[in-house]
C-alpha cells in the first residue's frame, strides 16, 4: 500500500511544482535575482506547503502512527555543524546557477530536454559523491 | 529593486498542494518528502527503493497530468553544458551532504520548527541569491 501513497504523493507534488511554475528555472532564478528584478513567487510556494504540513503533521503525530507503516520517520540530527552549512551553501550555488532544486529537476524530465536530463544525471552522480564525502567522514 | 512576474495565487495554490502532498505521505508512508533523501536513497539504499522510486516518477507524472488539462507551463533552461553539469553535481553533492534540500528542509524542517532546517534554508538561500548576483540569470 505505501507503493500507492509513494506514486499519488509524487503525483500531487509535481502537479503543485507545476501549477506553481517552479519546473521552470527562470522562475526561480527571477526569486533569487533579490536586489534586480525580484519574483517573490517562490517564497508563496513554501508558504503554502508551511502552511498545510506544519500544522496536519503535528496533529497527526501525537495521536497516531501512519496508515500503511509501523511508525513515523523523523530525523534525530539535531546539529548544526560544518557539513550542514558547507552542503546547503554549496546547493544554493548549483541552485542560483541553473534554477533547478531536486524536485522541480526530475519533474522537468516530463518536458523531454536533453539539458534537464543531463542536469538530473549529474544530480546523482553528486549524491553519489556526497555519499562518499559523508561515509568517509565518520572513519575520520 | 523592483516587483515583476508575480503570480502570488498559482504560487499559493502550488505550494498548498505540495504541502499536501507532504502530509499524505507523511500520514501513509510515515517518512517526511524530501525529494533529494527520496532520490538519493533511490540509488544509494535498498530499504523501500520502489517507494522512492514510484514517489519519482508521480514526480514527473505531475507536468504531465497539468498539460492533459489544457494548460501550458514552460521550463527554460538557457546554461551553458558545462555550467549545467556543474550546477548538478553542485546540487547533487550539497543536498546529499547538508541531508536536504528545498522540500527536505525548507519544507518539512521549517513545518517541524527544526532550527537545523532553518539554518540549512536560510543558507542556500543566500548562497543563491549571492550566485545570482555574480553570475546574472
Amino acid at each position: 500500500m505505501t507503493k500507492l501513497s509513494s506514486l499519488i504523493s509524487g503525483i500531487i507534488f509535481g502537479f503543485g511544482l507545476t501549477i506553481s511554475e517552479m519546473v521552470n528555472p527562470q522562475k526561480v532564478l527571477g526569486f533569487l535575482n533579490i536586489f534586480d528584478a525580484w519574483d517573490p513567487s517562490l517564497i508563496f510556494v513554501m508558504i503554502g506547503a508551511i502552511l498545510i504540513f506544519s500544522p496536519l503533521h503535528f496533529i497527526f503525530k501525537r495521536n497516531s502512527r501512519p496508515f500503511f507503516a509501523k511508525f513515523f520517520i523523523i530525523p534525530s540530527n539535531k546539529d548544526i555543524d560544518k557539513n550542514l552549512i558547507l552542503g546547503a551553501s554549496l546547493f544554493g550555488i548549483g541552485w542560483g546557477l541553473v534554477g533547478f532544486c531536486p524536485g522541480p529537476a526530475i519533474s522537468a524530465i516530463s518536458f523531454s530536454n536533453t539539458n534537464v536530463y543531463l542536469f538530473v544525471l549529474f544530480m546523482f552522480i553528486g549524491f553519489f559523491l556526497g555519499n562518499i564525502f559523508q561515509t568517509k567522514k565518520h572513519f575520520i | 529593486m523592483n516587483i515583476i512576474n508575480f503570480t502570488p495565487l498559482s504560487a499559493l495554490t502550488g505550494g498548498l498542494l505540495i504541502g499536501f502532498a507532504v502530509f499524505l505521505f507523511f500520514i501513509f508512508n510515515g517518512r517526511l518528502a524530501g525529494v533529494s533523501s527520496v532520490a538519493s536513497d533511490s540509488i544509494l539504499k535498498s530499504s523501500n527503493r520502489i517507494d522512492n522510486l514510484l514517489f519519482l516518477l508521480g514526480l514527473i507524472i505531475g507536468p504531465i497530468l497539468y498539460s492533459l488539462s489544457g494548460n501550458e507551463i514552460e521550463s527554460v533552461l538557457t546554461n551553458s553544458l558545462p555550467l549545467i553539469i556543474i550546477g548538478g553535481l553542485l546540487v547533487g553533492v550539497g543536498t546529499k551532504i547538508a541531508n536536504g534540500c528545498t522540500s527536505g528542509h525548507g519544507v518539512c524542517g521549517v513545518s517541524r520548527f527544526s532550527i537545523r532546517s532553518i539554518v540549512a534554508t536560510i543558507s542556500f538561500i543566500l548562497t543563491g541569491v549571492v550566485t545570482v548576483l555574480i553570475f546574472g540569470v
